[in-house]
């Protein structure tokens, strides 16, 4: 990030635009300070207004109608909520214009930083600050965006492969982490006989449950910075997986320890009771989400006729699913994961394309906003205070995090080392432990409490924003340049080429196979058992239509064509040819120049049968899309220009060599076995050509690229092509091959543009993806495949 | 027993030298062995063929093919054999350990080229050093064989594609006229070389403790 934020500076608003920019920012902060100040007296207001109609009717006196009146109080709650979301996105928007700053400091703790200005400022104001972090608002409207964003994308495959790994960092880790911290601050609360300080009346079990509360990895805070620091696919999951799994055992912690701190007393029963709990809540919470996941799946089967609303459906599930486990206290977090990981492959493979990218585009919307309000929110809260500060207790809090979380990753390591094939390395181990970051999660656990039973809350509250800025700020801060220094591998930025997607199935089945051959039942095989039952019962019942037995590998194909096509139209058609000349291997290249052996002199030219005519004429459409706008840069040969600037004769010539090379293709192989319709006369050939305005571009392309226009392109929208046209034209051209080649040289150029091109397909990817939580494209298109 | 034990170890020292298996593993795969091949000397083609489990697979015909292959013997012959013994099956085997932690990077490096060798000879059934389009055209269908119908054209233009792939990566600047005659097992390692096959290509069996793990229940 922080390279190509510099490539922009250059591009960038010059000093006295960005400082007009930030005065602009700073107006807005002071205006919506005042009316954020006038809401923490909206009661007299509120009365005013009842009041008035009663003062009215006792003396009514006729007065000047209003034009203008204001009235404040109506659109209160709502204009407020408008006002710190532009806030927030006005700050987004502002870090990006300062990009020196922005490539040190990570966002997150510039957007504390302008937290802490706007609750100065509310408080300079004189107002009280608003109870921002309030955990209703917060676990209800904040947290799952950001959730369901990271579940709707999580990566399955990493995922699943570490999975042992990641629960045992989640939960053994986490309760390890409570227990640690708990027990040590307690023990050190109990020292220091001579003074007597207020620390000696902390008891046991609130230290316990403090040490609940802080220990749990906060995934909002993870993402907001492993976002940034493109780090290797592996601990990226790890650090993000154990963020969200130890969930389950915060919840349980923290209710059991808030339950049993009016008790006093914590018996063996209760700690099995804790065990059971745990388990429920977990399986409870995963649970819940399969069970909405499958309900969405199965509701987007049926809503090919009213595509406009499918993603409303994706949304309000997972929502519900999230406050159904809320219900239980089962774990919502879990839930939401549960439910956007299970709804996902089958949702796409469902709705339509748009709806796809309104998906995706309102989940990074919302979760990014929600992100960047939280991070805004946790600095107003500590401003607003209260404050208990005691230099004892903060400080051996904040040590007993780091030593913890260090003693925690290390010894998990080693015994997990023992059954990982690949190993953690000790530069993992400590990516992993340094990544342990606290975040608002802990805040607003600590908020929650009650200040009749924990009557020490204030110092939590103090010790644990202590701790989330320290995590946030030193370790966000530092993580990056750690990186960089350890050497640790970054993300591969490389997008899955087909190659690789063929051959991680081959070796998928192969390595089933093997471990059939061994009698050994092992990963794949479940894995594989696994795939087959969801193919044969499960993608029937939810996936409508003919989609359901679509299988891997095509899918994957397909999706890849598509998006390529879209990202050619919407990069201006793929006129920006890249620096780096693309891959001047067409199809020719690699037919096999002899016809095939024992080839009969006619062929019999069997008809095809329904089917494979549906799917050729599929596959020719798509491509005839494409090529239309493609054709120009990838092909050796040109053959006919723009016929309206070349004129008449140019045109001729041009139609004779394509008939030349018509011939040719007709003496390579055919394998599209179709009956072969009578060729075009020349009439036909060039009214075709000279009709068709679309497929030729005003200015013809340079010469260095020739391009090759045999007339795949139709002229009527792809819709209304005739079938007997694309045949002749497809068997002309060798069937399905011709315009596959353009496919296939398709992929290779766009490798090499995003990577040479400078800006366009850069910024574009940068837009797709923005700086929020959640995978980039290549990750989130990776089709399930356990 | 005594007897069979001390030429058994003897044995197993050879093979544990040759394949760099542990006794432990060695022991359990020739119990395996003799399970697959009816308590005889070797194993045919039949034995594997009419396991039950395998009946689902859809490369089970590239697979089989691979144990009876020379190629994978490490010997530099070629062709393939009918019957093969436990050194060839444990050889054949031993393609699909993981590294551990002790492995070094020259060996890690070895041991990839190793398991792409394997894999690349699963494709290039022909023995001629490359794969051809025809040959790769014939993976993808195998692939895809119990997909369902799938139009075999499909198959055939996502071979073309990957192929056309292979080719623009390794040899970018093709003229029109020359011909890409298939996937050298140069190229080959080029393009899966973001797959880290040292790591992916393995079998937990081999690595755990193997007392633990009961020997599974297909009888040929």
């Amino acid at each position: 990030m922080p390279a190509r934020r510099d490539s922009h500076s250059p591009s960038g608003k010059s000093l006295p635009e960005r400082g007009l920019l930030l005065l602009i920012v700073l107006v807005l902060l002071q205006g919506s300070v005042l009316p954020l100040g006038a809401a923490s007296s909206p009661d007299t207001t509120h009365n005013d207004y009842v009041d008035n109609p009663k003062e009215k009717e006792e003396n009514y006196t006729k007065k000047a109608f209003p034009v203008l009146t204001l009235d404040y109080g109506h659109i209160q709650a709502p204009f407020e909520i408008s006002l710190w979301i532009l806030l927030a996105s006005l700050m987004k928007l502002g870090f990006h214009m300062i990009p020196r700053v922005s490539s040190i400091v990570p966002e997150s703790c510039l957007l504390i930083t302008v937290g802490l200005l706007v609750g100065g400022l509310i408080k300079l104001a004189g107002e009280d600050v608003p109870p921002v972090l309030d955990s209703r608002l917060f676990f209800l409207c904040l947290l799952p965006p950001i959730i369901l964003d990271a579940g709707y994308f999580l990566p399955i495959r990493p995922f699943m492969e570490n999975l042992g790994t990641i629960l045992m960092f989640a939960v053994v880790g986490t309760l390890w982490n409570a227990f640690f911290i708990g027990g040590l601050l307690y023990a050190v609360c109990q020292i220091q006989p001579a003074n007597p300080s207020i620390l000696h009346k902390i008891e046991l079990l609130p230290c316990l449950l403090f040490g609940s509360i802080i220990s749990a990895v906060d995934p909002v805070a993870v993402l907001a910075v492993f976002e940034e620091i493109h780090i290797n696919e592996l601990l990226h999951i790890l650090v993000f997986g154990e963020s969200l799994l130890n969930d389950a055992v915060t919840v349980v912690l923290y209710h059991l320890f808030e339950e049993y701190t009016r008790a006093g007393t914590v018996t063996v029963l209760d700690c099995f009771l804790g065990i059971i709990s745990f388990l429920v809540v977990s399986i409870g919470g995963v649970l819940v989400g399969v069970i909405y996941g499958l309900l969405a799946a199965f509701t987007s089967r049926f809503t090919s006729h009213v595509r406009v609303i499918e993603p409303l459906f994706v949304f309000v599930y997972a929502y519900m699913a999230y406050l159904s486990a809320e219900v239980f206290h089962l774990s919502g977090i879990m839930a939401l994961i549960a439910c956007g990981a299970t709804m996902r492959p089958y949702v796409e493979a469902n709705i339509s394309h748009k709806s796809h990218t309104t998906v995706k585009y309102f989940m990074k919307m919302w979760s990014s906003v929600s992100e960047t309000l939280i991070f805004i929110f946790l600095g107003v809260a500590t401003v607003d205070g209260p404050h208990h500060w005691n230099w004892t207790f903060v400080t051996v809090t904040v040590l007993l995090c780091l030593v913890s979380r260090v003693i925690g990753v290390v010894g998990l390591t080693y015994v997990i080392n023992k059954f990982r094939i690949v190993k953690l390395t000790t530069k993992d181990q400590f990516i992993i432990a340094y990544g342990g970051l606290r975040g608002a999660i802990a805040f607003s656990l600590g908020f929650l409490l009650k200040k009749n039973l924990f009557p020490m809350r204030e110092m939590f509250l103090t010790a644990i924003i202590t701790v989330v800025f320290f995590t946030v700020f030193v370790q966000g801060m530092t993580i990056q340049p750690l990186v960089e220094l350890l050497a640790v591998k970054k993300k591969q930025e490389a997008k899955r080429t087909i190659n690789e997607e063929i051959h991680t199935q081959f070796l998928d089945h192969l390595l089933t196979g093997i471990e059939d051959i061994c009698g050994h039942y092992g990963h794949h095989h479940w894995k594989d058992k696994l795939n087959r039952f969801n193919k044969k019962y499960v993608k029937k019942c939810l996936i409508a239509g003919e989609r359901s037995k679509e299988p891997q590998l095509i899918a994957f194909y397909h999706k890849m064509e598509f998006k390529q096509a879209i990202e050619m139209v919407e990069s201006g058609g793929g006129f920006k040819l890249p620096s780096a000349m693309p891959s001047t291997v067409s199809m020719q290249n690699i037919q096999p120049k002899k016809p095939p052996p024992a080839k009969p002199a006619e062929k019999p030219l069997s008809q095809l049968s329904k089917g494979r005519e549906e799917e050729i004429r599929k596959i020719l459409r798509s491509n005839l899309q494409k090529t239309r706008l493609r054709l120009r840069s990838y092909n050796r040969h040109t053959l006919v220009a723009d016929p309206f600037e070349d004129g008449f004769d140019d045109l001729l010539i041009k139609k004779q060599k394509m008939i030349e090379l018509e011939k040719k293709i007709k003496d390579m192989n055919n394998y599209l076995t179709v009956p072969a319709a009578p060729p075009d006369s020349p009439t036909m050939c060039r009214a075709r050509l000279s009709s068709d305005p679309q497929s030729y571009r005003a200015k013809p392309e340079s010469d260095s690229v020739p391009t090759f226009q045999v007339d795949l392109a139709s002229p009527q929208s792809p819709d209304s092509v005739n079938v007997m046209d694309e045949f002749r034209r497809a068997g002309q051209q060798r069937g399905g091959v011709r315009g596959e080649e353009d496919q296939g040289l398709m992929m290779r150029p766009h490798k090499t543009g995003e990577g040479a091109d400078g800006k366009d397909p850069q910024k574009l990817t940068r837009c797709l993806s923005d700086p929020g939580p959640g995978a980039d494209e290549e990750e989130e298109d990776q089709p399930f495949l356990l | 027993m005594g007897a069979w034990q001390t030429r058994a170890e003897h044995q197993y020292q050879d093979l544990a030298d040759k394949t760099g298996f542990s006794f432990e593993q060695i022991k359990n795969l020739y119990q395996r062995f003799q399970q697959l091949s009816g308590n005889e000397e070797t194993i045919s083609r039949e034995n594997l063929d009419c396991m039950p489990a395998l009946a689902n697979n859809p490369i089970r015909k590239q697979i089989i093919g691979a144990f009876f292959d020379k190629r994978n013997q490490h010997q530099d012959e070629v062709g393939s054999c009918d019957q093969i013994g436990f050194e060839q099956f444990l050889m054949v085997m031993s393609h699909f350990r993981p590294p551990n932690l002790r492995t070094t990077d020259e060996e890690k490096e070895a041991m990839r080229k190793e398991k792409l060798r394997f894999l690349f000879n699963m494709h290039d059934s022909d023995n001629d050093g490359t794969i051809t389009l025809a040959e790769y055209r014939k993976v993808v269908e195998e692939l895809m064989s119990k997909s369902g119908e799938i139009g075999q054209e499909t198959a055939k233009a996502i071979a073309d594609a990957a192929m056309l792939e292979v080719a623009s990566i390794n040899v970018p600047n093709m003229g029109p006229e020359e011909f890409y005659e298939g996937i050298t097992f140069e190229h080959f390692e080029e393009i899966l070389k973001g797959l880290e096959m040292e790591s992916r290509m393995h079998i937990r069996f081999l690595d755990v403790d193997t007392s633990t793990m009961r020997c599974g229940k297909s009888q040929s």
